[in-house]
């Protein structure tokens, strides 16, 4: 699944696509940076609530495919800048972690 | 230092979080181009920011010294903060001091320590109350 496909699968809207044909590994629900550091795996799509700029360096340094705001998130104003910076896809989707995740789940390669 | 290695130095100022992986993203994007493996740039990149981030939350800021080989990579981490009382018990997964605005911010969980022993080959670290904290960690490229 691409990142385009998670967008359309989610009715995501776009915060900033910087590769929508970027292939995803998987998804990962977390909202502690550590634990989505120290768990998450490289190109997933990692669905979380929170949305201040250390977002942006997480997914740049845990290497995400793509950060999906959940629950209807919107991200302040320097993680946009930041992710646009740094390349990052982010998307915002109303549904909570758990149902962006049933909805995902099975489709990942 | 030797001649077969690449020496960079990064001030990591204390209590700017927005700045904050400001120094692993710089060690990254020069591992890229040196053609280091993307599954070791990770390894490298989030054992670095675990780093920066605790001198940001417990130690006002310190240095970050960053020697490239060709076959690895040393990090260290050193800070003039208050310390660890406990280093063992700091380094148990879990195991937090932050405050709740940190934790706020999405840090703090206790997994700091823990996830830096685990995305390296060498971990050490050095404490004195009062005094500082060093972490060395050496990662080796495959």
């Amino acid at each position: 699944m691409t990142v385009n496909n998670l967008a359309d699968l989610l009715n995501a809207k776009i915060v900033n696509l910087a590769d929508g044909e970027r292939e995803l590994s998987t998804g990962y629900c977390g909202d502690f940076l550590s634990f989505v550091m120290g768990k998450a795996p490289a190109d997933c799509a990692w669905f979380t609530v929170m949305s201040n700029v250390n977002v942006c360096a997480v997914a740049t340094l845990a290497d995400c495919g793509a950060v999906v705001l959940c629950e209807g998130v919107t991200p302040d104003d320097a993680l946009v800048e930041k992710v646009r910076l740094q390349d990052v896809n982010m998307l915002m989707t109303d549904y909570d972690a758990y149902t962006a995740a049933t909805l995902t789940a099975g489709r990942f390669k | 230092m030797s001649a077969d290695c690449l020496r960079q130095e990064y001030v990591v100022s204390g209590n700017n979080f927005a700045s904050a992986g400001s120094a692993s993203e710089e060690v990254k994007s020069t591992l890229k181009k040196l053609g280091v493996s993307s599954a070791d740039i990770r390894r490298v990149a989030i054992a670095m920011y675990e780093g920066e981030i605790n001198m940001v939350i417990h130690a006002g800021g310190g240095v970050a010294t960053v020697d490239i080989y060709l076959d690895r990579i040393e990090i260290v981490l050193a800070d003039k903060g208050k310390g660890i009382e406990n280093v063992e018990l700091a380094m148990t997964p879990g195991w937090s001091t932050a405050p709740e605005d940190i934790r706020a911010l999405g840090f703090g969980a206790g997994m700091g320590l823990p996830n830096m022993k685990k995305y390296t080959d060498k971990f050490e670290i050095e404490s004195e109350v009062g005094v500082g904290t060093t972490v060395k960690m050496t990662i080796y490229f495959h």
